[in-house]
């Protein structure tokens, strides 16, 4: 596999897995501003992983569903930090904010690639991810406004730091890091970053659910 | 066949959520060209994982055939489409439907700050008194506002 296919294979598989996770709010979230939030994010984050899988199925001569929903459990190459299951309001905001914030900064990087094909797309992508920013942010600025909220959101950043370092190379670590202290206003302890290729236990359990219609229907499901 | 009837007949195409615009109000058909009897149009998308993308293809199809050519219809995945693609009529039209058309883009992308303080008109009185409810709304190309003026809420057309 080629490097291109393999990159976007991972961005694919974060914001596969990521949507996935996002949806898990939909009906249950904490009001219903955010069930309509939450579930349009997951549908746009969904949407991307689509549009990078076909990129990546026209070179490894497949289709966007067989790489979404074909491969093992021990194939995909997601970052753990969307693996997690963490259904508990601090750490979605969390989780969502540093994702975010992480996936700016590899966009960046994306938009300015030589390979037309790969530079267009993360153009697009990243259009519409500056919605889910703006809707993180304003998140972060509500909790960080309170006693409670603060101390809550803290705990939450301290705990996936190490997994939102693993979303980007070494190289843009530090760029992650200065965000993400400049915001917070405070420093934020040394971590080992928890890598991509690692795999959580809810990794596996995300995929038996994801792919349980495919697995069941493998000549493929009629409506 | 011409181009000019390829784009009337694409022209009479509803846009599958938002039925009170076209699909060329909407600005997603970014080429079409005649070889003989194939019909080669490009679709540009509005949002990415927009679930309207494949209906929009199948009745594009039906359009051309109707009008005796073969279709081929590209998705394009690039970053062509935007709301500034949708024409001055477009504009009008999903106004008067009570969707607030989109602001340009010329000022730069939207800021959390415009989105919560910027100026954004009542589609319902013309009233400038607004307030963000939900940066998202039931698709994702639309955010919901609340007119303090004629106390209605209203769906507003991304930026993007």
């Amino acid at each position: 596999m080629s490097d291109r296919s393999d990159l976007l294979l991972a961005i694919a598989d974060d914001e596969l897995f990521l949507g996935w996770r996002n949806s898990e709010w939909t009906g249950i979230a904490p009001f219903l501003e955010e069930d309509v939030a939450f579930s349009s994010i997951a549908q746009n984050e969904i949407g991307h992983a689509r549009a990078l899988y076909e990129l990546a199925a026209r070179e490894l001569d497949t289709t966007a569903d067989e790489l979404a929903f074909d491969r093992d459990a021990d194939e995909y190459r997601c970052a753990p930090l969307v693996q997690l299951r963490r259904l508990e309001w601090a750490r979605t905001i969390a989780r969502h904010w540093l994702y975010e914030t992480a996936d700016e900064i590899r966009l960046a990087i994306l938009k300015a690639s030589d390979d037309s094909e790969i530079a267009g797309i993360a153009s697009k992508i990243d259009r519409e991810e500056a919605y889910h920013r703006m809707h993180a942010e304003m998140w972060v600025e509500r909790l960080l406004a309170t006693g409670e909220g603060r101390a809550r959101f803290n705990d939450a950043v301290d705990e996936l730091w190490p997994y939102a370092l693993g979303v980007l190379d070494d190289a843009l670590r530090p760029e992650l890091r200065e965000r993400v202290e400049e915001r917070l206003g405070r420093k934020l302890p040394d971590a080992e970053p928890v890598p991509r290729g690692r795999h959580e236990t809810e990794l596996r359990q995300l995929w038996e659910e994801m792919t349980m219609v495919r697995r069941s229907a493998p000549t493929g499901a009629r409506w | 066949m011409t181009t000019d009837e390829v784009w009337s007949a694409l022209a009479e195409i509803p846009d599958p959520e938002i039925p009170a615009i076209s699909l060329v109000d909407l600005g997603v058909v970014k080429s079409v060209e005649i070889e003989g009897e194939r019909v080669r149009i490009e679709l540009t998308p509005t949002f990415i994982g927009c679930p309207a993308l494949e209906r929009m293809q199948a009745e594009m199809a039906t359009a051309v055939e109707e009008l005796g050519g073969e279709p081929e219809i590209d998705v394009v995945l690039d970053d062509s489409w935007s709301t500034d693609r949708i024409t001055a009529e477009g504009r009008e039209k999903l106004r008067a439907a009570g969707f607030a058309p989109p602001s340009p883009r010329a000022a730069g992308a939207t800021t959390l700050l415009e989105l919560q303080r910027g100026v954004f008109r009542c589609p319902y009185c013309g009233s400038a008194d607004t307030t963000l409810e939900n940066i998202f709304g039931p698709t994702p190309c639309r955010s919901i506002r609340y007119c303090n003026a004629c106390r209605q809420p209203f769906e507003q057309f991304k930026t993007l």
